[in-house]
């Protein structure tokens, strides 16, 4: 893998639904670097429409908030899987690539991005103190990242 | 009636490829005879509190929050009644075309969704189809061109959406009094560029629901289907008209309950029923009381209210509709895939009809009027008719809020549906396999209801099929 290679992060969540938000928070954190070869998108979930933009970047992280598990973050990579069955509200990352694969030939890499959240279940626009702090830590890795994509593969299912 | 303690409890949890949670619970006796069916909704009414208490000039990005799947409907219909609140009835031309071509927009990539990916598996594979084969990955591997054509018309309907609210996630687009940008000749080229495909695609889609209805009337007729009134938005000449108008009702025969109606006034028109099993209320005419004034909404009862479209190709298709049915409504649950491709074509029109008016260009964006206390709001949905309803204090925060979203008005619908379903399909059969099971949710993902989603985060959305026994114990799973 060279720097060079065409990224497309995706962030994706509910920001009025507390932590949900730290997917759309990270993206916007990262628009904000303006780093050169990233696309940054950012939406409330995961469509089908996306694998077409999958199908055009070579890696895409997709960043989204996890409900349980490592803290602050981890990092995944995630294969192409045909999925049985699932909703148009939330297609999960490994369908996307299989879409991507499937209906635009891609080779895309993708890696999950998921950040440690703890509070979901009630209206708000804002992230709870500990998030907050793991979105941090989650930008400080993915700077790193934008600038040595290698480091995916170094990092995926290591604990942060 | 029978004590429900003695029956067995099938339970289908959540729906799938239906946009957000639903949970179906099918009670059977000791011989799987259904003696009821419905279906709970998981719906989050804590919004209307959430929003009390905001600036109102906050409301239309804020609503947006409601739901990830229809953001747009919301952030209109809310900024329609905050037009009221600063006391503005006629937008300028240039804001009142961007608006509906962002609406058409939305019509057009929500419509396209379901149909290629959530209802397409069941109609090209057949109700019954190995689960393994019956989804957007089969549509993906066995019909490669119509997947990808749905991803296409998805991603042409959102790239609208973000040329015209500003962007996708939090649009920003509409604001009390019109709307807060124009649109660029070079956006509006690169649309143009490719329209003439995005309506040859969309006059394919609506073949093959027409094709798929009519082929198999026989079947399709009876399924899920009951007479029922509908409701939607009327342009005040008759035709269908999604971004405005006033309410018409007709009922099951086409008869006007009530036509022409100021939605301002919808409370006198309109209740809802609470019931104790369901987070979700059920609306009804008032007139006609709880048990028969309840109504559908949606595609197929707003092509069955409107007079005519006044787009040409999509008015053809509606008169090739209601011929199946004399010129009377049509009654079909599964005829909801046709009237919706239908809307398709003509989303697709009219989006090609505003591109080519340079009013789109304009800069006289924002209408200022005198301010008033309450503002209400209504769209046609892609799911039916929404209503928003606020009324502002004199410090500019919404004192209170009231919304009748679409999927709320088809829940009676959506629940005889499952039961006949049931009762047709499932009752007195030996036993219950997944193929059966899906015969319900096929007729519920007719109406394309959106669940009120919200929380998404990694993890979620399991599907789960459970048998219980009366005392709850579990004799069978499925899970996917």
């Amino acid at each position: 893998m060279d720097s060079t290679r065409r990224i497309l992060l995706i962030g994706y969540g509910n920001p009025g639904r507390l932590d949900d938000g730290l997917g759309p928070a990270l993206a916007a954190a990262v628009e904000k670097l303006q780093p050169a070869g990233v696309t940054v998108d950012s939406d409330y979930q995961l469509t089908v429409e996306d694998a077409s933009d999958v199908a055009a970047h070579d890696i895409v992280i997709f960043a989204d908030a996890s409900t349980s598990g490592t803290e602050p973050y981890y990092v995944e990579a995630v294969a192409p899987k045909a999925a049985l069955s699932f909703s148009s509200h939330s297609v999960e990352p490994a369908v996307l690539l299989h879409l991507a694969q499937t209906l635009f030939n891609a080779k895309t890499r993708g890696y999950i991005l998921g950040i440690r959240g703890y509070e979901f279940n009630e209206f708000g626009e804002r992230l709870s103190e500990p998030a907050a702090r793991n979105l941090e830590k989650a930008l400080q890795y993915i700077t790193l990242v934008l600038a040595d994509p290698q480091l995916l593969d170094s990092t995926s299912g290591a604990s942060h | 009636m029978q004590d429900t303690q003695d029956l067995k409890r099938v339970v289908i949890e959540p729906v799938t490829r239906v946009e957000g949670h639903g949970k179906v619970t099918i009670l059977l006796d000791e011989q799987n005879t259904v003696k009821q069916a419905r279906l709970h909704i998981v719906e989050f009414r804590g919004f209307e509190r959430f929003i009390q208490g905001r600036p109102y000039t906050e409301a239309p990005v804020l609503v947006q929050r409601l739901c990830g799947i229809c953001p747009v409907s919301h952030h209109l219909a809310a900024a329609k009644a905050m037009d009221q609140i600063v006391g503005v009835d006629t937008l300028t031309p240039t804001a009142e075309k961007m608006r509906r071509l962002m609406h058409y927009g939305q019509m057009f990539q929500s419509h396209s969704l379901h149909f290629f990916h959530l209802a397409s598996p069941d109609l090209l594979f057949g109700f019954d189809a190995d689960v393994a084969i019956r989804n957007v990955i089969g549509v993906a591997a066995k019909h490669k061109e119509l997947a990808v054509q749905g991803v296409m018309m998805r991603k042409y309907g959102q790239e609208i959406i973000k040329a015209t609210a500003g962007k996708k996630i939090h649009g920003t687009g509409a604001i009390p009094g019109g709307i807060n940008k124009n649109l660029s000749i070079e956006e509006r080229d690169g649309f143009l560029k490719d329209i003439d495909q995005m309506i040859e695609w969309s006059r394919g889609a609506l073949k093959v629901a027409k094709d798929y209805t009519v082929e198999n009337l026989e079947a399709v007729a009876p399924f899920g289907s009951f007479d029922s009134n509908h409701l939607s938005l009327i342009r005040e000449d008759g035709a269908m008209d999604l971004y405005h108008g006033n309410l018409r009702a007709i009922d099951a025969q086409g008869d006007k309950i009530f036509d022409q109606v100021n939605y301002n006034n919808y409370l006198d028109y309109i209740a809802e029923d609470v019931r104790d099993w369901s987070y979700m209320k059920f609306p009804f005419i008032k007139s006609l009381g709880v048990e028969n004034g309840w109504y559908r909404v949606g595609p197929l009862a707003r092509v069955n209210t409107a007079d005519f479209i006044d787009t040409p190709e999509a008015e053809a298709a509606r008169k090739e509709f209601m011929a199946v049915t004399d010129g009377k409504p049509n009654n079909l649950t599964m005829a909801y895939h046709w009237a919706r491709m239908i809307e398709t074509l003509h989303s697709i029109e009219k989006i090609r009809e505003l591109l080519e008016d340079s009013d789109l260009q304009g800069t006289d964006l924002v209408v200022k009027g005198d301010r008033r206390p309450e503002g209400v709001g209504l769209i046609e949905a892609p799911r039916g008719t929404l209503f928003h309803h606020y009324r502002v204090n004199e410090n500019d925060q919404v004192e209170m809020a009231n919304l009748i979203v679409s999927t709320t008005s088809n829940n009676e619908p959506m629940n005889r549906a499952v039961s006949k379903v049931a009762m047709d399909h499932i009752s007195g059969k030996a036993e219950i396999t997944e193929g059966l099971l899906n015969h319900i949710e096929v007729a519920i993902r007719a109406y394309d209801p959106c669940l009120s989603c919200a929380t998404h985060a990694l993890g979620k959305m399991p599907l789960v099929v459970r048998l219980v026994d009366a005392e709850g114990n579990e004799v069978a799973k499925k899970s996917t």
